[in-house]
């Protein structure tokens, strides 16, 4: 009796072992399926589906006060692009610096940044939440996305605003310039603005000097840093990789980065 | 099979609660593992807001030790040293001693790799949230909620007794085993309606997206990373339960219960006076 027990045991103890062996197995096998892994990234159409019916286009993210501001803002990514022609306009104090923003709109145009600093300016105190699991909280001052967009005009059939960056990444065979994308919604979304001011002074160079964008209500890989350039387009799969944003193509993040 | 024993059968487990339990297996083994895999991308929680301006009550990580590191656990202020399994660990791709928080036969997938990791975890929640979702609905449509889940008065009059039966593994047999008993009644009660909702409310609370439904309301949880914080406590609550869980099942007649779990039936365990 004690030792069928025994042997009861054991045989369920190989069983698990056995179990968790294949699974785990079954698991990173699955892992490189494309085919598989494009089953389990359709969930991020659900989620934004699901986001845009329960929560309001224009549903606010949370503001902090003065007193929540987080000493030290984190830096995560590049933090000093190594790329010449950004070092060449850090050096001049950005004073030949110029946002492009061309694409589908009615007049492309380039500003300076005594251009954008002139023009109606947003403050606000938000938390962001990095996809790694950390939140810091700054506030930022810029110029609502929404209002540079009126000045060029966006035609009808533009869906995205694609933000081009100065900053080359390597990661993995992948080595280009960060660029990331966001959908009209969240691009004319009042408190999505481009930033030239964090915590009361001049966007610091390992926070994306000297534009970086902010998009509340989503993770912080959006929150494209050293702007150039911002592109209008209909489709994303002709622009770099074809995903939408530096993470995406290289390392296979959602584009939807609302969760 | 003989005369008592096929007299002792009983249809248990209706065929939509056998679905959705065996879903639930799958989402939840899921959802844990690749879970883990998402906490080592960042193995700190905190309480509150931000991250930055607060110390972490937990960190799992690895200090120097001599000429190399050793995997160290911290719980608010005190170390304990989880090397070989929290901290530094044995890679499952070569072999090595590797620094990570978590180690690779307890992550999905096995490698670190985060973008991979919240494709499962994102994946499975819905499947997770949707079974769930049916399963409540099918509770109240079918009466199972009331019938064999709320315990009755005197059930809960006997709560002293029950209690003292599971600490001394007496198991009910015959009549007596037909229903949940009232321990198990509260349990699975804590379990489906607080402790898989918190779960759930606290993954949302992560989502930036779904912070500005109600602006705010991240608050009730005490903030973002108070919900990061509820988040991995609920899910090491969860490990609890199927541990006692899986032991009760294997003490109290591992095959009886498992078969039931599959086919539906289910045999009374015999009484002990009937016993030859």
């Amino acid at each position: 009796m004690k030792r069928t027990d025994d042997d009861r045991r054991r045989a369920l103890r190989i069983a698990a072992a056995a179990g968790g062996t294949l699974l785990l197995g079954a698991c990173d096998k699955l892992s490189s399926s494309p085919s598989f892994v494009g089953l389990l990234k359709s969930a991020q159409h659900l989620s934004r589906t699901a986001h845009k019916a329960v929560v309001g286009r224009r549903a606010m993210a949370q503001e902090f006060a003065e007193s929540d501001v987080t000493p030290g803002f984190r830096s995560n990514g590049t933090t000093m692009p190594r790329d010449t022609d950004y070092r060449a306009l850090l050096q001049g104090g950005f004073v030949d610096w110029r946002l492009g923003v061309d694409g589908l709109v009615e007049r492309p145009a380039a500003f300076s940044l005594t251009h954008l600093r002139a023009m109606p300016s947003r403050t606000q105190i938000t938390r962001h939440d990095c996809v790694e699991g950390w939140s810091a909280i700054g506030k930022w001052k810029g110029v609502p996305l929404r209002h540079l967009l009126a000045q060029v005009g966006v035609l009808p059939q533009a869906r995205y605003v694609v933000f081009h960056c100065a900053d080359s990444m390597s990661e993995g065979s992948r080595d280009s310039r960060y660029y990331e994308s966001v959908d009209l919604d969240e691009a004319l979304h009042v408190q999505t603005i481009l930033a030239y001011e964090l915590n009361g002074a001049p966007l610091p160079v390992a926070n994306g000097a000297p534009l970086r964008a902010r998009i509340e209500r989503q993770l912080g890989y959006k929150h494209a840093k050293y702007l150039m350039r911002i592109e209008l387009a209909e489709r994303l799969d002709a622009i770099r990789g074809g995903q939408g944003g530096f993470w995406e193509d290289s390392e296979g993040y959602e584009w939807y980065a609302g969760i | 099979m003989d005369a008592a024993e096929e007299a002792r059968r009983i249809y248990r487990h209706r065929w939509p609660v056998r679905l959705m339990h065996w879903i639930n297996v799958v989402c939840l083994t899921i959802l844990l593992m690749s879970g883990l895999n998402i906490f080592n991308a960042h193995p700190a929680l905190y309480w509150g807001e931000d991250s930055i301006g607060s110390r972490p009550w937990l960190v799992i990580t690895a200090v120097p030790s001599g000429s190399g590191v050793v995997g160290v656990t911290q719980i608010a202020g005190h170390q304990f040293v989880t090397d070989g399994v929290l901290g530094v660990s044995r890679s499952s791709v070569n072999g090595a001693m590797m620094q990570r928080a978590f180690p690779s036969w307890a992550t999905i997938p096995g490698a670190r790799w985060l973008s991979m990791a919240r494709h499962w975890h994102l994946f499975f929640a819905w499947l997770f949230v949707v079974n769930g979702l049916a399963y409540v609905l099918y509770t109240l449509a079918s009466g199972h909620l009331r019938r064999d889940l709320v315990p009755t008065r005197a059930e809960w009059r006997g709560i002293g007794r029950s209690l003292k039966d599971h600490l001394l593994f007496r198991h009910p047999t015959g009549e007596a085993a037909r229903r949940y008993n009232v321990l198990q009644n509260l349990t699975y009660l804590a379990v489906i309606f607080v402790l898989l909702p918190l779960v759930v409310l606290a993954g949302m609370a992560m989502s930036p997206m779904l912070d500005s439904a109600l602006t705010g309301w991240v608050e009730w949880l005490g903030g973002r990373q108070s919900a990061r914080t509820l988040h991995f406590l609920a899910a090491i609550a969860l490990v609890l339960f199927v541990l006692v869980h899986v032991f009760e099942v294997i003490v109290s007649g591992a095959w009886n219960h498992l078969r039931s779990m599959i086919t539906g039936y289910y045999t009374l365990p015999a009484d002990k006076k009937e016993a030859p």
